[in-house]
């Protein structure tokens, strides 16, 4: 008996031990543990997020200025005590017109993407499902908009269209699809052999249900991941355009057109015009860059390290 | 092979021709008449009717269209509203400044890259490692004015090294380069860094060390040529990229090349130039990859001598 | 065990250290590998086989470390030899073939210069004498067309094929002893039976010793000599080989055999040893069976048994057989 028991006793501490290595599914829970386990830079980096998102929506609270307000009087003001980032060229405090910059950068960033990728998942779905001359067409034209060097296109359809934020939204919305198509149409090829969507077919599943309820949320990890890194691709594709004038046009506080009207003054003795809103870009692009690559990390089986 | 080559040329054909025919759309549904736009609000209607016709604008769309392809093929694309002359020549002007440009910055990024990528390999997880790939990713998400501005700021206004702008002397040339080149070297260094990583985890590495091949051998001789494939496919990609685009660089520094021109088309509302500099550089990319397609087809024995 | 031994790995002990702790994945292992003989290593997954064939050959990587034992090489202490001695040894006097013959082979050189690469890298002779000292070792392990082989790549040839390459790589700078990790497992029924034969012949003509690697008793009772049971880190039984059939001591062995399904006996299920292996970082205070053991005494789970000498070169850690001899200790 006393055999019998040690034996169960030990039996089950082991049993513990094995259940807990053999391995449960990794919820989205776990997944998150594991990301601020490992990656410490990820973690910092999607708490910053939140930081400049709640900023950005709060933009009015946070500001210590008006941005728009001008003062002749408070012109080109060194970064000090009153201002902490100094004042431009009209007065306006320069740490407000970064603080609401943001909200355009944020607004750039996640609209077009979303719908760029939306209008390239759909695209990309079909493409992989249903093949042949649908595939070819499709991803023909996926290949004519990667074709052209992006910020050319960009400009050419600014161009079409004439300047100002509106139209950037727009133009980065159309231009975009292509790369998502790609790797969405890639990954349906692959999933279409799969079992489960061979058991489905035999019970009669019709097609777009097929797409959209059974390939689709297996597309979602890698989605998600390529949604974190697109969204500064944007942030920089708008900058780019307002830097080369083309994009938001004054008194806009895009950061890009900081920096373009700042650059006069970077070689005449106030950088801080300049250099302020550059170094906003580079924080924002690179959280959402450090952000989504610890996401892949964690995300997408194909690439994990041992 | 040469089969697949072939088929790959042939679907670029239909790829380029969209290309044309998108351009050729969008730039003719801009509000405004191109010829008013060219000459100034107050001319007479009469010389606005004779320069049109001139010119093949009152053509219907698809005319046009085809009377463009035509030329172009015959390599004429036009002559440039502003500065009235063949934009075929002028963009074989600017096109050598973005050549050199670009080849400098390559050279710069791939040997940045690779070198930062396989040290932070070999040292993985290590600070060098972690040092570099933040570096590189730093570089990745610097927008390329940003680091234009910094350099010139730093190294030419303040410290004098190099000139502010301007393309003649080879010194010139330096900071232009390491600005086109830090985004692709950041891309290179991570992409070399992680294929090394992956590669070192395969079974033939084990065998190489268990022949007796000391670790430098190993790295040297069986992971590298595994891991640098796609490193080649991107670098080709990189190449073309920067041809066709170093817009913003060039235009900091001031240097007259293709990126430029297409700005000061649009600045200008300068139809044929635009049309033929987006024409050309889409052309490069093409080009560009199906360089890196074939690279890829011919550098990997599975696939060159088939299974 | 008394032939003096060409390969004697004493009381071998690699540890790994993990963030989890530190997993004991060989815990006192002794093996003495005689000259010109084939010895069988087995054991279910993880019971470290392995890792003594990596560990033996200097081929283990953080988080594994080597920490305690001796490995003899012909008398000679290769236990703690430098990286650049070591690598001399390796391949040269010592060589290793794997399980996958499918991803072994560097696919972006053809396979003839990766053997060549062996040749060069520790025999003095030029490419040219290598290369045909390399075409006369294909012919050798049986690959057909030799000449036109060499030039071929990994992607080009059959598993069979590959693992011949393999063979060949190991052999081609007569080492005294090749280990062979699971190399049939990866294969065919038929192909395996090819290699089987192919490893019996060299180690007959050229006198080199094999350690044999596998989960297949089946294998065991074709080709070795002296057979190794490890579990869990330690070596259960060691036996030539028709004395482990025909006497099976350790619980474990026993359960081995019975294990495998047989053609003549009517079974409505098949039987398997209860349990599974135990996590190497919670091993029983006991013996490392004791938890799976049918025949568990109370003793079992307090004390580790030794290896006990049940018999002429027969060893059973068991304490059924406790006997005054200790071959080893705990």
């Amino acid at each position: 008996m006393a055999d019998y028991e040690n034996k169960v006793s030990v039996m089950a501490g082991l049993a513990d031990d094995g259940a807990a290595q053999i391995g449960e599914a990794d919820t989205w829970q776990d997944k998150a543990k594991t990301l601020v386990r490992q990656n410490k830079l990820a973690a910092f980096s999607a708490v910053l997020i939140v930081v400049i998102i709640l900023m950005a929506v709060f933009a009015p609270l946070v500001a210590p200025y008006d941005h728009i307000r001008q003062s002749l009087t408070d012109r080109l003001q060194a970064p000090g005590a009153a201002h902490w980032l100094g004042t431009d060229e009209l007065g306006r405090d320069v740490l407000s017109r970064i603080i609401f910059g943001a909200r355009i950068s944020l607004m750039i960033g996640l609209v077009p993407t979303l719908i760029s990728m939306a209008i390239g998942t759909v695209l990309g779905l079909f493409a992989g499902f249903y093949g042949g001359k649908v595939d070819f067409m499709i991803m023909r034209l996926a290949d004519i908009m990667l074709a052209f060097p992006s910020l050319l296109l960009a400009m050419v359809v600014m161009y079409t269209m004439g300047g100002g934020l509106i139209n950037i939204f727009i133009a980065l919305s159309l231009v975009n699809w292509a790369g998502t198509a790609r790797v969405v149409r890639s990954q349906t090829l692959s999933l279409k052999e799969k079992e489960y969507v061979e058991a489905a077919r035999s019970i009669g599943v019709k097609k777009p249900v097929m797409m959209f309820r059974h390939i689709l949320p297996n597309c979602m990890p890698s989605l998600i991941v390529l949604f974190t890194l697109n969204i500064p691709a944007a942030i920089l594709s708008e900058a780019s355009l307002s830097f080369l004038g083309v994009g938001a046009q004054p008194p806009s506080a895009s950061w890009g057109l900081m920096v373009v009207r700042g650059k006069k003054y970077l070689l005449a003795g106030q950088p801080w015009l300049a250099i302020a809103p550059c170094v906003a870009i580079m924080i924002v692009v690179m959280a959402f860059n450090f952000f989504g690559d610890g996401l892949r990390d964690v995300l997408d089986p194909y690439l994990k390290e041992q | 092979m040469l089969k697949k080559i072939l088929k790959r040329i042939i679907i670029a054909i239909p790829v380029l021709i969209g290309v044309v025919l998108i351009i050729f759309i969008m730039l003719r549904i801009v509000p405004g008449d191109p010829v008013t736009t060219m000459m100034g609000e107050h001319v007479n209607l009469a010389v606005i009717e004779k320069v049109s016709k001139e010119m093949g604008l009152d053509q219907p769309m698809y005319v046009q269209f085809f009377q463009y392809v035509g030329n172009a093929l015959r390599g004429d694309f036009g002559t440039s509203y502003r500065l009235n002359r063949n934009v075929t020549h002028i963009i074989l002007d600017a096109f050598p400044n973005t050549v050199k440009l670009s080849v400098c910055a390559a050279l710069v990024a791939w040997m940045i890259g690779i070198t930062a990528g396989i040290i932070a390999a070999v040292r993985q997880n290590k600070l060098l490692d972690r040092l570099f790939m933040g570096g590189a990713l730093m570089g990745v998400s610097m927008p390329v004015f940003m680091t234009a501005l910094l350099l010139q700021y730093m190294f030419a206004f303040k410290l004098r090294w190099f000139p502010v702008s301007g393309f003649d002397s080879p010194r010139a040339m330096v900071l232009p380069a390491i600005v086109l080149g830090w985004n692709s070297a950041g891309s290179i260094a991570r992409m070399t860094r992680s294929n090394l990583v992956e590669v070192m985890q395969n079974d033939f590495i084990r065998t190489a060390r268990a022949k007796g091949l000391r670790e430098g051998g190993v790295i040297v001789k069986h992971a590298l040529k595994n891991a640098m494939l796609p490193v080649v496919t991107m670098m080709a990609l990189q190449v073309s990229s920067m041809l066709s685009g170093a817009v913003l660089t060039e235009s900091v520094f001031g240097i007259p090349g293709i990126g430029r021109l297409a700005v000061n088309a649009i600045e200008t509302r300068d139809m044929p130039l635009l049309q033929g500099t987006v024409i050309f550089t889409t052309v490069i990319i093409i080009a560009g990859n199906l360089i890196a397609d074939l690279l890829y087809n011919v550098l990997d024995p599975r696939i060159r001598e088939g299974a | 065990m008394s032939e003096s031994a060409v390969l004697n790995i004493q009381n071998l002990k690699s540890h790994f250290f993990t963030a989890k702790g530190e997993i004991p994945a060989v815990d006192g292992v002794s093996i003495q590998v005689p000259a010109g003989k084939i010895i069988g290593i087995v054991g279910e997954s993880g019971c470290g086989k392995s890792m003594t064939a990596m560990s033996v050959m200097g081929l283990l990587r953080h988080p594994g470390k080597v920490v305690d034992g001796t490995i003899l090489l012909a008398d000679r202490d290769i236990t703690h030899l430098k990286p650049k001695e070591l690598a001399k040894v390796r391949g040269n006097e010592i060589s290793m073939i794997f399980q996958e013959p499918m991803t072994s082979l560097n696919p972006v050189y053809p396979v003839g210069r990766q053997v060549q690469e062996a040749i060069l890298l520790h025999q003095n002779v030029g490419k040219e004498e290598a290369k045909r000292r390399v075409i006369e070792m294909f012919r050798e392990v049986g690959i057909p067309e030799p000449e036109k082989r060499y030039r071929s790549y990994p992607h080009q040839l059959s598993g069979g094929l590959r693992q011949r390459v393999m063979i060949g790589m190991a052999m081609v700078c007569k080492p005294k002893v090749l280990i062979a990790d699971e190399p049939t497992t990866a294969l065919d029924v038929t192909i395996e039976a090819q290699i089987l034969r192919l490893m019996k012949r060299l180690c007959e003509e050229q006198g080199t010793s094999i350690i044999l690697i596998t989960h297949n008793m089946g294998v065991v009772a074709e080709i070795c000599d002296y057979v190794y049971v490890m579990y869990a880190g330690k070596v259960m039984e060691q036996a030539e080989t028709f004395d482990l059939f025909e006497n099976t001591r350790h619980p474990y062995t026993q359960g081995l055999l019975k294990s495998i399904p047989r053609l003549d006996e009517k079974a409505d299920r098949l039987y398997t040893i209860e349990g599974v292996v135990p996590n190497l970082l919670h091993l029983p205070k006991g013996c490392n069976f004791c938890t799976r053991c049918e025949q568990a005494k109370e003793r079992c789970y307090q004390e580790k048994p030794c290896l006990y000498e049940t018999g002429s070169g027969h060893g059973t850690r068991c304490f059924q057989y406790e006997s005054e001899v200790q071959l080893d200790g705990q």
